[in-house]
């Protein structure tokens, strides 16, 4: 009986419930698309840690991939530019001079690399010049390198004195761009190696591989690794994770914007519904009074109270988040290139839930408190 | 017949109301005796402290001195909960704006103060089918007060008031709402109570014309008690 009384209390004022109750679903309907934001901003961070993928023989790195996967890694999905290269672990002078050096293939690792600035006519120089090298401004710098200065390396993996013509020297567009290294062509290297050892040329040490959608690198991932499976050669394929730093702590502040606008909604609807509930009760206190003759209880009251705020929260919480799925999909759709994943969590439905029952709690104690203190005489006297 | 016990003994009852800084003493020193089985009129001029004495003997507020005892039980030192739970079982109350929940049906504001006792459903159904027939309103049982006039709505009232069977019922200006017929009506009907079913009634009116459907009437003066005939 006490449920029945307060479902038909709750609908005593068709308008002002209707309200109530559509205030509550927008609400909710904000809460849970914030929510979803914040998830699929995660996912994409785990994603997006970089728009470039290194792949790498999976039992080791000392191991390599044959060349014949460029082609093959080309034609995945998502796949924009795929360069490759050897760590060529060359010493220059003593061993104290360590550096970086890599032979790469310069066309397609330079288009990966934007933040190496060359000027054009070096850029130019290094390419045209098989036995051309490009330096990072640090390193020119540390051994007084200028251009057009021959480089001899010892190797340590491939053996031999290697003579290199300085063409560029590069300069990074970004503050945490890495200055330090050494790159030659990587045909440079090859060639030499089918001279002297056939059997270890076209073998390169990794593919660094540019993907068009930073939110697709683990997708690519797989389906590179997918790819290799059960071959001599398998991959293993990850992020870069330079990338990943400073995406990530920029978003935690974004982040930390969207629950703080997520509460402000729950505290604005929180504070809507017990301002209706208030108006009820107050309507009532009469009511509530002859109750209380009856010999109806304090918890009585507070039940039918809290109950009434419950179904208002109830009603608005169950649309709103019905609501949110086809809304989720409309804010896909509009922003589906930042967001490719933007699917509504069992979580999220969860959250909807509790906050709703904790709005319709809290919304309703003011009230229930005062109808329950108010005295039986004075409740009678407000009313007449 | 008052060799008996009186139901009623109100001892030296005061009660006053602060509002604001100002005390007023709306009741002083009353003693009043009820013989079981009477209907008594407590009559006055508005404002003389009818409804508060009323609420007083009802359970429904708090004396500042003096005693009530009602059917041997001193209700004045009864904690809250154990007062609601007496007025459950011993008064019957009905107002002038019938206060019937305007969510529930004629049969469920009938039932409502059965909700609180431990009767089954089929039971608390023959009662409220049998509080209705009394009143004559079993036929409009499935109807909301609103769909009902002031007079109905009091006859679901005074079935409300007897349907849990207590031993006194309490009217504050039972008729103060209603035109001539449907007073004469409600009156009748609380005759009814007093005479067939022994309930003692006690009614607050300031219509002499009601009072006379009583048998006994007290007039309340500037908090102070005298007796008709
Ligand atoms: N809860 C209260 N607070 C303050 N004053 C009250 C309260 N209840 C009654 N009074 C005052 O006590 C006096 C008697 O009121 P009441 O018993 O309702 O009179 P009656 O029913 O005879 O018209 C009035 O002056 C009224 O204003
Ligand atoms: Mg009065």
């Amino acid at each position: 009986m006490i449920f029945k009384i307060l479902i038909r209390n709750a609908f005593r004022h068709k308008l002002r419930t209707v309200l109530t109750v559509c205030g509550m679903a927008i609400a909710i309907l904000a809460f849970g698309l914030l929510h979803t934001v914040i998830d699929a901003w995660y996912i994409g961070v785990e994603a997006s840690s970089a728009t470039r993928l290194v792949t790498r023989n999976s039992i080791s790195l000392i191991f390599r991939l044959p060349l014949s996967y460029r082609d093959t890694i080309r034609r995945i999905e998502g796949v924009k530019i795929v360069s490759y290269g050897n760590w060529f672990g060359g010493r220059y002078i003593d061993e104290k001079d360590f550096f970086a050096n890599f032979a790469v293939e310069p066309k397609s690792y330079l288009n990966l690399y934007p933040e190496y600035m060359i000027p054009d006519d070096q850029r130019i120089a290094f390419l045209k010049n098989r036995k051309g090298c490009l330096v990072g401004k640090k390193l020119a710098e540390r051994f007084g390198w200028s251009l057009g200065d021959i480089i001899t390396l010892t190797g340590t993996i491939f053996p031999g004195n290697w003579e290199f013509v300085l063409c560029s020297i590069y300069k990074g567009s970004e503050k945490n761009t890495d200055e330090t290294l050494f790159f030659f062509h990587w045909d440079y290297l090859n060639e030499s190696l089918k001279k002297k050892s056939p059997l270890s040329s076209d073998q390169v040490g990794f593919y660094m591989i540019g993907i068009e959608n930073p939110y697709m690198a683990a997708e690519i991932s797989d389906a590179i690794d997918k790819t290799f499976k059960n071959s001599l050669a398998e991959t293993l394929t990850e992020t870069e994770k330079a990338f990943q730093m400073g995406f990530v702590t920029m978003s935690e502040a974004i982040i930390k914007a969207i629950q703080l606008v997520s509460l402000v909604v729950i505290f604005i609807i929180l504070v809507v519904v017990a301002n209706t509930m208030g108006m009820s009760v107050r309507e009532r206190i009469g009511e509530f009074a002859v109750f209380k003759t009856l010999g109806f209880r304090a918890w009585h009251i507070t039940l039918l109270i809290i109950g009434e705020s419950m179904v208002i929260t109830v009603f608005g919480g169950i649309t709103g988040t019905l609501l949110t799925f086809p809304a989720a999909k409309g804010f896909s759709v509009a922003v589906g290139k930042f967001f490719p994943v933007f699917n509504i969590t069992a979580e999220t439905i969860w959250l909807n839930l509790a906050v709703t029952l904790v709005v319709g709690l809290v919304a309703g104690i003011l009230p229930a408190y005062r109808a329950v203190t108010v005295k039986i005489a004075e409740g009678f006297r407000r009313m007449g | 017949m008052h060799t008996e016990k009186p139901i009623v003994a109100i001892n030296n009852v005061s009660k006053s109301y602060q509002r604001g800084s100002q005390i007023i003493r709306v009741l002083e020193d009353i003693s009043l005796n009820i013989e079981s089985g009477e209907f008594l009129a407590l009559m006055g001029p508005s404002g003389s402290g009818k409804s508060t004495l009323l609420n007083l003997i009802a359970g429904l507020d708090h004396v500042d001195h003096g005693s009530i005892e009602i059917g041997g039980v001193e209700i004045t030192i009864l904690s809250e909960s154990d007062l609601s739970r007496w007025r459950i079982v011993n008064v019957g109350f009905i107002f002038q704006f019938y206060n019937l929940i305007p969510v529930l049906t004629a049969f469920e504001n009938v039932e409502l103060p059965l909700l609180l006792t431990g009767l089954t459903k089929r039971e608390r159904r023959d009662h409220v089918a049998t509080a209705l027939r009394m009143v004559n309103m079993e036929e409009r049982s499935r109807h909301y007060p609103n769909q009902l006039s002031g007079g109905q709505q009091q006859r679901v009232a005074i079935a409300r008031a007897v349907v849990t069977d207590p031993a006194i019922i309490v009217a504050d200006e039972p008729t103060g709402d209603l035109d001539r017929t449907a007073a004469e009506n409600a009156l009748e009907l609380m005759s009814r109570l007093n005479r067939d079913l022994g309930k003692t009634v006690i009614m607050v009116t300031h219509d002499p014309w009601a009072g006379k459907w009583a048998h006994s009437i007290e007039h309340l003066d500037k908090g102070v008690l005298s007796h008709d005939i």
